[in-house]
């Protein structure tokens, strides 16, 4: 194995070129302005971060935050997956609409996403009016909230999903159809296993944003402490109390947790990916 | 180890290669951004020698001000602006163009802090001015620079209900009543709601003889009935009147009264409380900007005219209460005559109230810490 | 370049083979599930930005688009949209080329710091600028004695928009170049070919739609980002104020139609790009 991937690095060109740009975009870009974020909650002694970090109602924020932007990646995958599957391998009057389509909560104001959700989910709105007589409320809990972060995170899967798809070697499917494998099983054990990285991806991807989300949710969720208040929200209120220390502690708790868990999914991912092969 | 050697080489060249190619790319963004408004310059880079050669010959230079200010100011300023400029032109000869920056009153604050160059600010508490003041951008004592403890125009809060009142509120002992649900925004994000949460303690105080366990009380029952949280004014009035929530909204009396105008006068009634704060938004010049850039007087003057009858005509307009005793006759069937404390009475200043109400672990937010 | 490598028809061949495709019952079924999924999660919501826009009428709306400092501030988006594109493209193709294509240490590392914008809530995305090159900032005293202006200005929301579409290009070549291995480079290497010649003519046109959907994803973003731009914006009207957070100071004046209207304008943008992958991909076949 090292033995190829030594010869690997000889063959191919641009090793020093490419990683040394990219280490050093990261970092302009993102690590040297992120760690101004990490210098300044040291402004605060450890206790005081502690106690910042997990006060009840931090803690409670973190949780739903976690929890809306889980559920909502989640059901993003399984929907995405779909509705790639579609765009990908069928044609159907409208196809290149539906695939516009997919890109545009991206390029709506998370603002402006989050106004028309509720608008659409509120008591008096063309789903919430339907759902209040079935005592189903959308609007102001967190199932609002998890559907704020579907609508931000779909782009995501679908979109990291489909290239993969379009580029699937058909080979192996083609041979295990002719080997009269049955289609569910060719795209359980043939397909689905070329998909999980990408999906993972796209999960990883949808999740991260969902935790930091902010414009779209605090529309959807009414903020209610304990209930619906998002971590982001919680940083507003510090902003807004010039605590920049206190906002940072509570930004950075988040950011840690996110990039444990980011790590965990892009490891697994390639975990599936060395088993695969 | 030659190898090694030779890939330390290759990264270390690699880097520069990168370096030189962001460069390129970072010059060609400040390229882009200075091409997109010849305005850019003439807001924030003069420099020095320029500022003062601005102050000899000020008659016949243009000069331009930023006014920031808090959010349910535009209507006022977008109006006062263009009195003050033919007012400016008239006198002095010389042209002025104000540029208006809106948003919540702390996050405005915050970007004067952080380097955003205002001339003036009009902002919604005396605390988010403070804020600037203890930065150094603003001298000390702004508070007794103009009239009326530098505030031009006041407003109250009152109660904004659905037409007819259906569920009978009349005062603020009516709002903790059975199902009653009342809109306010979030008194940790929004101004406007701080003022909001001090008119309801101030009248639980006078309801039980300054007893404070029982405001506090009060204010926790208040805030039981409130079923949504917006971050800020404005989003709460949409949350009362475009989505139906909520039986009252509790709001500032001009956000009220312009909300019944835009949004439908056969829609909504406006209630008067008994007794209400009166909330006083407040100005002043930011010394250090000003100073910078040479425009302390025409500053100077942009906030004094709001205190003439041209400027308090424009305020009680856009239905903030005027100061100015000629026009507050003119205009006394538009702002009904109520009881109206004000912060100074009952809470003190604004660091006080700021630190004991609204901080964290404050009042506020034991209101909504579990178990108690 | 387009036609070098007849890799990418796969897809057409693959239609005509009836061994591969499921019963038209189920790709129905599917077509149908896929297409109440889109309704539900992207149609509804984009209807009443439309119907909301359009609430008032047709001159309201065209009133609202050609208003000065909508103007301004389109033109603000685009130069953002102009900028930030190009620089994350470049960074994305050399971050997916060193990670796919090489092994190192730190590697999974690396990919993770990628994705971090992302999970960076949007407004802390703002404040770290401000926190670097605000008054109070590290370079704060240094730019203002020097009198060049970052935040509250065009390269401050540059840079925070920078930081907030950074991952999107990296993102979605890595999986893609991961699974098409480096055989076909490392041939052509074996052939003669030089570094440049090996990425144009060999890895190129295999990544091309990934590379496209990419950028189509950061320019959508760019053009769309509100949260980390409203922070270090200034929203100083006509002069930096983009498209959202012009929508956003007409939904606070109580303007909704306009307001939505612009927002529109947003999306036809974002439509306008999509058309563009079109065209290519149809030229691209023929």
């Amino acid at each position: 194995m090292s033995q190829v991937n030594a010869a690997r690095r000889r063959v191919l060109p641009g090793f020093g070129l490419t990683l040394g740009y990219s280490v050093l975009y990261l970092s302009l870009v993102v690590l040297i302005p992120l760690s101004a974020l990490l210098l300044n909650s040291t402004g605060l002694s450890w206790d005081k971060f502690w106690h910042v970090a997990t006060d009840p109602r931090v803690l409670a924020s973190y949780k739903i935050s976690f929890l809306t932007s889980a559920a909502a990646a989640l059901i993003d995958s399984i929907l995405g997956l779909l509705i790639a599957w579609v765009l990908v391998r069928y044609e159907f009057p409208g196809k290149r609409l539906f695939d516009a389509l997919i890109d545009l909560p991206f390029a709506l104001p998370t603002a402006v996403a989050g106004v028309a959700l509720t608008a659409l989910y509120s008591q008096n709105g063309w789903i919430g009016s339907l759902l209040e007589p079935l005592g189903i409320k959308v609007a102001f809990t967190q199932l609002g909230i998890t559907i704020a972060l579907m609508f931000i995170g779909i782009p995501f899967v679908v979109r990291t999903v489909q290239p993969v798809l379009q580029d699937a070697e058909r080979d192996a499917e083609e041979a295990a159809a002719t080997l009269g494998a049955k289609r569910f099983r060719t795209f359980r054990t043939i397909i689905l296993p070329e998909l999980i990285p990408p999906l993972l991806t796209g999960f990883a991807l949808a999740f991260a944003r969902g935790i930091g989300e902010y414009g779209s949710v605090v529309f959807i969720s009414g903020n209610m402490p304990m209930k619906t208040e998002i971590a982001p929200l919680l940083i507003m209120s510090k902003l807004e109390q010039y605590d920049y220390a206190g906002a940072a502690a509570v930004a950075i708790l988040l950011l840690l947790i996110s990039f444990l868990l980011l790590l965990v999914i892009n490891s697994l991912q390639r975990w599936t990916r060395r088993s695969v092969r | 180890m030659v190898h090694v050697w030779r890939r330390k080489q290759i990264v270390r060249r690699g880097v520069s290669a990168g370096l030189a190619l962001l460069l390129t790319a970072a010059l060609a963004a400040c390229g882009n951004g200075s091409g997109s408004g010849s305005t850019d310059k003439e807001a924030g880079g003069t420099t020095e020698g320029k500022s003062t050669e601005a102050q000899a010959d000020s008659s016949a230079k243009p000069v331009e001000l930023l006014n920031v200010s808090y959010d349910p100011t535009r209507e006022l300023y977008e109006n006062y602006n263009k009195a003050f400029a033919t007012y400016w032109e008239k006198e002095k000869g010389q042209k002025v163009t104000i540029k208006q920056s809106h948003g919540g009153s702390g996050a405005q604050s915050r970007s004067v802090i952080d380097g955003l160059e205002a001339d003036v600010v009009t902002l919604a508490l005396g605390y988010d001015i403070d804020a600037i003041q203890k930065k150094g951008l603003i001298n000390e004592g702004w508070e007794s620079k103009f009239e009326h403890n530098s505030t031009p125009y006041s407003s109250t809060i009152v109660f904004l209900v659905k037409k007819g009142n259906p569920k009978n509120i009349k005062d603020w002992g009516d709002l903790i009543k059975g199902d009653v649900e009342v809109i306010t925004p979030n008194p940790k994000t929004s101004g406007g709601a701080r003022w909001n949460y001090l008119a309801a303690w101030g009248y639980a105080l006078k309801q039980n003889n300054n007893d404070e366990a029982k405001a506090q009380e009060f204010v926790k029952e208040l805030f039981k009935h409130v079923p949504v949280l917006d971050t800020g004014a404005r989003g709460a009035t949409t949350t009362f009147v475009e989505r139906g929530i909520g039986d009252v909204l509790l709001a500032w009396e001009n956000e009220a009264m312009l909300s019944v105008k835009e949004l439908g006068p056969d829609k909504f009634d406006i209630v008067y409380p008994s007794v209400s704060i009166l909330a006083e938004p407040p100005v002043a010049v930011v010394d250090k900007v000003v100073d910078k850039r040479g425009t302390r007087e025409v500053a100077e003057a942009y906030l004094k005219y709001l205190y003439s009858e041209e400027g308090q005509t424009i305020a009680a307009e856009n239905f903030y209460r005027p100061t100015l005793d000629s026009v507050k006759e003119k205009f006394k069937d538009k702002f009904h005559d109520i009881n109206l404390f004000t912060l100074q009475d009952v809470f003190g200043t604004w660091d006080e109230t700021q630190k004991k109400h609204f901080s964290d672990g404050g009042i506020f937010d034991q209101i909504y810490t579990p178990g108690s | 370049m387009a036609g070098t490598v007849p890799m990418t028809s796969v897809q057409t061949s693959a239609q005509a083979s009836p061994a591969t495709t499921e019963a038209a019952w189920v790709k129905w079924l599917l077509i149908t599930a896929a297409g109440l999924a889109m309704l539900w999660l992207i149609v509804l919501p984009l209807l009443i930005v439309l119907t909301e826009a359009l609430k008032k009428g047709w001159d309201v709306y065209v009133a609202a688009l050609a208003d000065p400092d909508a103007l301004s501030a389109l033109k603000l988006t685009l130069i953002v949209a102009l900028v930030t594109v190009p620089l994350n493209t470049v960074f994305g193709i050399a971050a997916a080329w060193a990670i796919t294509k090489f092994k190192f240490r730190g590697k999974g590392a690396l990919i993770t710091l990628i994705d971090l914008p992302f999970a960076v809530s949007p407004v802390i995305g703002g404040l770290i600028f401000v926190l670097v090159f605000g008054a109070n900032g590290w370079f704060g005293p240094w730019l203002s004695d020097h009198d060049i202006k970052i935040i509250y200005a065009v390269p401050g929301i540059i840079l925070a928009t920078l930081f907030v579409t950074f991952p999107f290009v990296a993102r979605e070549l890595i999986p893609l170049m991961e699974d098409q291995g480096t055989q076909e480079e490392e041939a052509a290497v074996t052939l003669g070919a030089r570094g440049w010649h090996v990425f144009t003519r060999v890895t190129l046109p295999n990544i091309k739609w990934g590379l496209l959907y990419g950028m189509i994803l950061c320019n959508a973003r760019a053009m769309g980002e509100f949260g980390a731009v409203s922070v270090v914006s200034g929203h100083i009207r006509g002069q930096t104020n983009t498209l959202p957070l012009h929508v956003e100071i007409l939904y606070n004046e109580y303007q909704f139609s306009a307001s939505f209207a612009v927002a529109s304008l947003l999306l036809l943008l974002a439509l306008v790009t999509l058309l563009f992958k079109s065209w290519l991909s149809w030229k691209n076949a023929h």
